[in-house]
């Protein structure tokens, strides 16, 4: 114990300083000039990818349905898969090559968060997508500490503050405060947390180290997993209260009159990361070229997704209400993929960038983007103990691969497909975005300093913090 | 209706034709007014996907399925089509690449669906009676035998096969490892648990079946001096195949159903996960494709059991039992 304590800062120290130069200098060394060599036949052909069904698995529907895989000398069956949960198994022992992932499942997956295998992802799906909804009685309770607009509409953004008296009234009545997200280390857990904690409910922490995965010690809302499709009939059912999770399921209950969807992560965490596409890492080992080439497949559907402002989009929609895709009425879908977002019925307000596929570099594996959910992970007491900065930015660059995704775009710019200016800037591209402002409590969220960003955070563990 | 019947009937003069036109009249009028009901009261429930769907809707369904059925084929053409440009310009370019045709990646259509589960269904029923005939001639046969499978019999047969579900997948994926796998291992998964459940049934009725041959016959038998096999072809087997029919009739019938859950519970592809699939939709149309995939799986289930019904006449010695 006592020489673990004295090598420890030496040794973070040395990890900072060779990671700091490889960030600063890896990529800078390897973009332009080198000898520029084109991708090979893929060694796999035939390949099958799992995913939920949910709107931000469009890329992957884009890229099969405009023949994109084919381009690439790729024969891509999609398979559309029960829960998180199995998605993740087929992906690790390999009946799945692949798969539309949370961003939090291939970094928890890779320090042992659940089940325990080395994931990467060469590349980002989507911005945003996910909104919270409440079910119509809970709806009715908050209304009236909602402020509201000249028109009499709710202002928005409707921050958690006014869910806290119906909360605390569920509370002293003694009943539990239910809500419902689709996993444990998805983004959704961490977006509805964050809403919560905002507006002073505590979500409750996790302590695997004590064998608790429940995740509701101290908690004033109970939170349990539900799979996505599935999130508007367990709330219809009356077994939890509201529930945070991807589209069409927000508007879906919108459309069935039995919830109304009060804020969208877009305005918790302005374009915040979203899905990402995960691989195990023996996979890409063994294949390269295979992986290069469905990277460049996917960045290919997500441009045409977002090309010439969104004008696709009703195409997309088309190709997603199949049921083999999502499978939803058109109607339900366009609502958030064309860019807007119906609130309480008839409330239909602009939200253009409510799902972005491409713009703002969204395909782009951003080291800060891991280290956000690996952040959140600690917040919440999914990782037990305390982390020194430099394991933040280790587990990001073993888990987020710029790398492959840098391949891939070039090829695509070589080929003349792409431009270069659809993407960042491969030689001064460090990994990590500006520091972030735009979050709905107002604290600044700088992707270089982990731990001092955990510091800010009202509720949460923090510093040497355990349950 | 009545009147009607009966101004027929008067018109045949032979009684057979007139017994069949009454028989065929009173069914087409029970549907025609489970039609009505159906249509009427569906119109009362209001459910969060909508009005439950009615007869026509329903219909209207039906003809989008199979609309749907001639599209992915259109798509699959396409698909090999370009497979073989692809495919020729990669040997063109180097000749000792190696090529060769996939089948389609396209999703599975209903019509695929229905396929896929009977095909499950078939191989699931044909490796249970191929274990189940044997075990039940010899335990009617033996009392000793009988005394020894009866209480693993008795303690299995209550077993809803859906309890076995998670048990078989987690099997047939540990056990079923190979690199080019003949079959896909759902397809094993749901096939073995048809089987577990078909066993029962078949086994109970051909030991009941074979342990009740007439004594007088099985006396024969044995003045004649036959032979343990030929006494057992040419004695017990006929006289008990009405029961190993009735076992085997409802082994299908049991097998089918499971089958249709067992498909739903583990996503695995067949009519269970296209109903479970349409379910998740929740699209406006859900609950009509769901109905018309009730009403097909009722439909099939009743070919099949009419299927066997043949077989049993045909293999049963004694024509004039009646069956039904």
């Amino acid at each position: 114990m006592k020489d673990q304590q004295f090598s420890k800062p030496r040794r973070t120290f040395l990890k900072t300083a060779t990671l700091a130069l490889s960030i600063s200098m890896g990529l800078g060394l390897s973009a332009p000039g080198t000898s520029y060599a084109e991708v090979g036949e893929p060694e796999k052909e035939d390949l099958k990818f799992g995913f939920i069904k949910l709107t931000d698995m469009a890329p992957l529907a884009i890229a099969y349905e405009k023949g994109y895989f084919e381009d690439e000398g790729l024969y891509v069956t999609l398979e559309a898969q029960a829960n998180w949960k199995v998605l993740l198994d087929g992906v690790i022992d390999g009946q799945l090559d692949g798969a539309h992932m949370l961003a939090g499942q291939p970094l928890a997956a890779t320090i042992g968060f659940g089940t325990k295998a080395h994931i990467i992802t060469p590349l980002s799906m989507d911005l945003n997508g996910n909104g919270i909804t409440v079910s119509n009685d809970i709806w009715e309770q908050m209304k009236p500490n909602v402020p509201k607009m000249k028109d009499g509409r709710p202002q928005h953004p409707i921050k958690a503050d006014y869910l806290k008296p119906v909360v605390e009234k569920y509370k002293a009545d003694g009943k539990p405060f239910k809500m419902g997200m689709v996993f444990p280390v998805s983004t959704h857990n961490y977006e509805l947390r964050y809403w919560l904690a905002a507006g002073g409910i505590n979500p409750g922490y996790y302590a695997p180290d004590k064998g608790d995965i429940s995740g509701q010690l101290q908690a004033d809302v109970l939170l349990s997993v539900t799979p996505p499709p599935q999130m508007p009939s367990t709330m219809e059912a009356g077994t939890i209260y509201g529930y945070c999770v991807g589209e069409p399921w927000n508007q879906q209950a919108v459309f069935k009159g039995i919830g109304v969807p009060v804020i969208t992560d877009y305005e918790i965490w302005k374009d915040n990361p979203e899905k990402v596409f995960g691989m195990t890492k023996e996979f890409t080992e063994k294949y390269p070229n295979t992986t290069v080439r469905v990277v460049k497949a996917m960045l290919r559907a997500a441009m045409w997704l977002d090309a010439d402002n969104n004008a696709n989009r009703p195409a997309a929609v088309k190709y997603l209400s199949q049921p083999n895709y999502v499978g939803a009425d058109y109607d339900v879908i366009a609502n958030s993929m064309t860019g807007t977002f119906e609130y309480e019925k008839g409330d239909k307000r602009e939200v253009p960038d409510f799902n972005v596929f491409f713009r703002y570099n969204a395909t782009y594996p951003y080291y800060s983007d891991a280290i956000w959910y690996l952040s959140q992970m600690r917040r919440w007491g999914q990782i037990a103990e305390q982390k020194p900065d430099s394991w933040y930015f280790e587990t990001a660059k073993k888990v987020y691969r710029p790398d492959i995704y840098e391949k891939a775009a070039k090829e695509l710019i070589a080929e003349g497909k792409m431009k270069a200016a659809d993407f960042p800037d491969f030689a001064s591209e460090d990994g990590f975005r500006e520091p972030q402002t735009e979050f709905i409590d107002g604290i600044t969220y700088d992707g270089k300093k982990p731990n001092a960003y955990l510091e800010s955070l009202p509720i949460g563990l923090k510093g040497k913090d355990k349950i | 209706m009545n009147r009607l019947l009966d101004f027929l009937s008067r018109e045949n003069s032979s009684g057979a034709a007139r017994k069949l036109v009454k028989s065929v009249g009173v069914s087409v009028a029970a549907f025609s007014i489970f039609l009505m009901l159906w249509s009427a009261l569906a119109a009362q429930v209001q459910t969060s996907l909508g009005v439950l769907p009615g007869p026509a809707k329903v219909w209207e369904q039906a003809i989008v399925l199979v609309d749907e059925h001639k599209v992915e084929r259109g798509k699959e053409a396409a698909f090999m089509a370009r497979q073989e440009v692809r495919n020729a310009e990669k040997l063109a370019k180097n000749p000792d690449a190696e090529v060769k045709i996939r089948p389609y990646t396209g999703k599975a259509t209903f019509f695929d669906q229905i396929l896929t589960s009977l095909l499950t269904v078939a191989t699931g029923f044909l490796i249970a009676s191929l274990v189940a005939i044997p075990i039940g001639i010899a335990t009617g046969m033996s009392q000793t035998l009988y005394a020894a499978f009866n209480p693993i019999i008795q303690l299995f047969k209550p077993v809803s096969p859906l309890a076995w579900l998670p048990i078989v997948t987690m099997v047939v994926s540990a056990v079923y490892v190979s690199k080019d796998p003949l079959f896909a291992k759902s397809f094993l998964t749901s096939a073995i648990t048809v089987t577990l459940c078909c066993l029962w049934p078949t086994i109970i009725n051909t030991a009941v079946g074979v342990s009740s041959v007439d004594k007088d016959l099985l006396n024969v038998g044995r003045v004649l001096r036959l032979p343990w096999l030929t006494r057992t072809i040419k004695i017990v087997l006929p006289s008990s195949i009405p029961m190993m029919f009735t076992g085997l009739r409802l082994s299908l019938g049991i097998g089918w159903m499971v089958l249709i859950a067992a498909e739903m519970l583990a996503q695995n592809p067949g009519l269970g996960k296209f109903v479970w699939d349409e379910f998740q939709n929740g699209s406006s149309n859900s609950l009509a494709r769901i109905m018309v995939a009730v009403l097909v799986i009722g439909l099939l289930g009743f070919a099949l059991d009419r299927g066997m019904l043949m077989l049993q006449r045909k293999f049963s010695w004694d024509k004039s039992a009646a069956l039904r």
